[in-house]
């Protein structure tokens, strides 16, 4: 799991201190020229997002360069995060309180831990098998039976969601890729830039020329039109940092359109999820983001998937 | 010591309950006030206290079951040289008992402390708040200049339920309402049914 700094890497994180410096600029420049109120809520929003974006990048960007460690403490706490800000939104009752601190408390450092002992075995079927048996035996003992099924259901599904799918992030790093050794930390980098980059891009998209949303009653700012735009600019991004990955041009643009779609798909049905709970967010430690989920839920369903496609037809 | 114990619980607190604090006016941050929230886990004090700005925090005193206070060292310890609480009976209801426990509150009133204060005196369910005693009232009639702020907490008791020693952390919300008075010729039972009602109106949705 050691990282090499190499130039590629000092590249990669060169680009998004610029990118990041760009948005600070603009959002100075236009909050001299704007006049309109409306406008100048959306240009405050911008800064405080592009704020939130420089501590964000930060700390990632620190969490990465010391190797793996960091990297898996991080999306840890990540996961630790996202999972308190959904069981917070589920139906759980007092009978599921042991089987919640099993889950915090046990079943998700241990998978993490997993991940750091690049026991990929383990790591693959953990959730899925041994925590998917223990969270409802250990609610059925408490004797509590309403709606049970709804609650286990829920817990389990806040497990995958907020534990499995983002443990897959740092388990790039333990992938084996012939030529590619203590290289794997630019294949998360290129994971986090692409879905990042396709939610901003999706975004910006959507605020020029969105006209038709996809699935108004779950979102109505995902438009056709951001989605188009969004998905083929952060294709085009991806292909373009190919010589920072193990793929050939080509490559890279499936893999990053992939990404970007399971990235859509994640962002949809976290706001599905956000709909039928009737809150606007998840939670409000980011700063004009929300909480943890609503930053990462693009990152939930692509990075499971990119794992998979990047082991099977690249690992060694 | 005491002090910088108290400001790491506190921080410990604010991080355990991911608390959402919201003031419906903000006169009601500082100055002498009397704080009463509904109660429904051992997580609700700490939480309402921990969330008071840092010069407010060391000038209010949770009023807090003696029984359940003073039951081991450590407890006696954080009640009475961390939050200051002014320990009550819960099972004493003779009439001069619970004079005694009101003159306790009046005498940290005049000294210029704010309280926090669970009318309902036990924890209630999470389906309702249970009927409010009396003590409120009491103090709006022999204090009628001080604000009483309605405080409402929302989640703690599925952060920490009853029973519980772990708390599984979620994100909880706490709101500060605006200052009630007692009204002229508002009797006892209006008195604390408008007190019920202002919290249960600070809910979240």
């Amino acid at each position: 799991m050691n990282t090499t700094f190499d130039t590629e890497l000092q590249w990669l994180l060169g680009g998004i201190i610029a990118v990041l410096v760009v948005a600070t600029v603009a959002g100075a420049i236009l909050a001299r020229r704007v006049t309109t109120d409306s406008g100048r809520a959306v240009v405050d929003n911008l800064i405080v997002r592009t704020r939130a974006w420089w501590v964000m990048c930060g700390v990632f960007g620190i969490a990465l360069l010391t190797g793996g460690a960091g990297s898996v403490l991080l999306f840890g706490l990540i996961s630790f995060l996202a999972l308190r800000e959904f069981i917070t939104l589920t139906p759980t009752r007092h009978g599921d309180h042991r089987a919640l601190l099993w889950v915090f408390f046990l079943l998700t450092p241990a998978q993490y831990l997993f991940v750091w002992f690049d026991w990929y075995g383990m790591f693959s079927i953990f959730i899925p098998v041994y925590a998917f048996l223990l969270v409802p035996t250990r609610s059925a003992l408490v004797g509590e039976t309403e709606h049970f099924l709804e609650r286990t259901a829920t817990v389990q599904w806040a497990l995958m969601v907020c534990v499995y799918c983002v443990s897959h992030a740092p388990a790039l790093l333990i992938i084996d890729v012939e030529g590619y050794e203590g290289q794997n930390a630019k294949l998360l980098l290129f994971l986090v830039i692409v879905v990042q980059g396709s939610d901003v891009l999706q975004y910006i998209w959507g605020k020029l020329f969105g006209k038709h949303p996809i699935v108004p009653r779950v979102s109505p700012n995902k438009t056709w039109e951001g989605f188009a735009g969004g998905i083929s600019c952060a294709t085009l991004i991806g292909m373009g940092l190919w010589w920072a990955t193990p793929f050939a041009p080509w490559q890279a643009a499936l893999m990053a359109l992939g990404i970007s779609l399971m990235g859509f798909a994640g962002g949809l049905t976290m706001s599905a999820i956000k709909r039928d709970r009737g809150v606007k967010d998840f939670g409000a430690l980011i700063a004009g983001h929300g909480g943890v989920l609503d930053r990462i839920d693009s990152l939930l369903f692509a990075a499971p998937i990119f794992f998979h496609l990047t082991r099977f037809f690249f690992g060694a | 010591m005491n002090g910088i114990i108290a400001n790491l619980l506190a921080a410990l607190a604010r991080m355990t309950s991911g608390a959402n604090v919201r003031w419906m006016t903000d006169d009601t941050r500082d100055g002498q006030v009397i704080y009463f929230a509904n109660h429904t886990s051992h997580l609700d004090f700490v939480v309402l206290w921990s969330v008071l700005g840092k010069e407010q925090r060391p000038r209010t005193r949770p009023v807090a079951a003696r029984d359940y206070w003073e039951a081991t060292g450590v407890r006696r310890y954080f009640a009475t040289r961390i939050f200051r609480a002014i320990l009550v009976d819960r099972e004493g209801e003779s009439v001069g008992h619970l004079r005694a426990q009101l003159t306790q509150l009046i005498e940290a009133l005049d000294a210029g402390d704010s309280l926090i204060l669970f009318p309902e005196g036990t924890r209630g369910t999470s389906e309702g708040m249970a009927e409010f005693r009396g003590g409120l009232y009491f103090l709006a009639r022999q204090r009628p200049d001080l604000g009483l702020v309605p405080v409402h907490l929302h989640n703690l008791q599925r952060i920490m339920p009853k029973g519980e020693f772990l708390p599984v952390p979620q994100l909880s919300a706490v709101t500060f309402g605006a200052p009630l008075r007692l009204e002229k010729g508002e009797g006892k039972e209006a008195f604390l049914a408008r007190a019920r009602t202002a919290i249960e109106e600070l809910a979240p949705s």
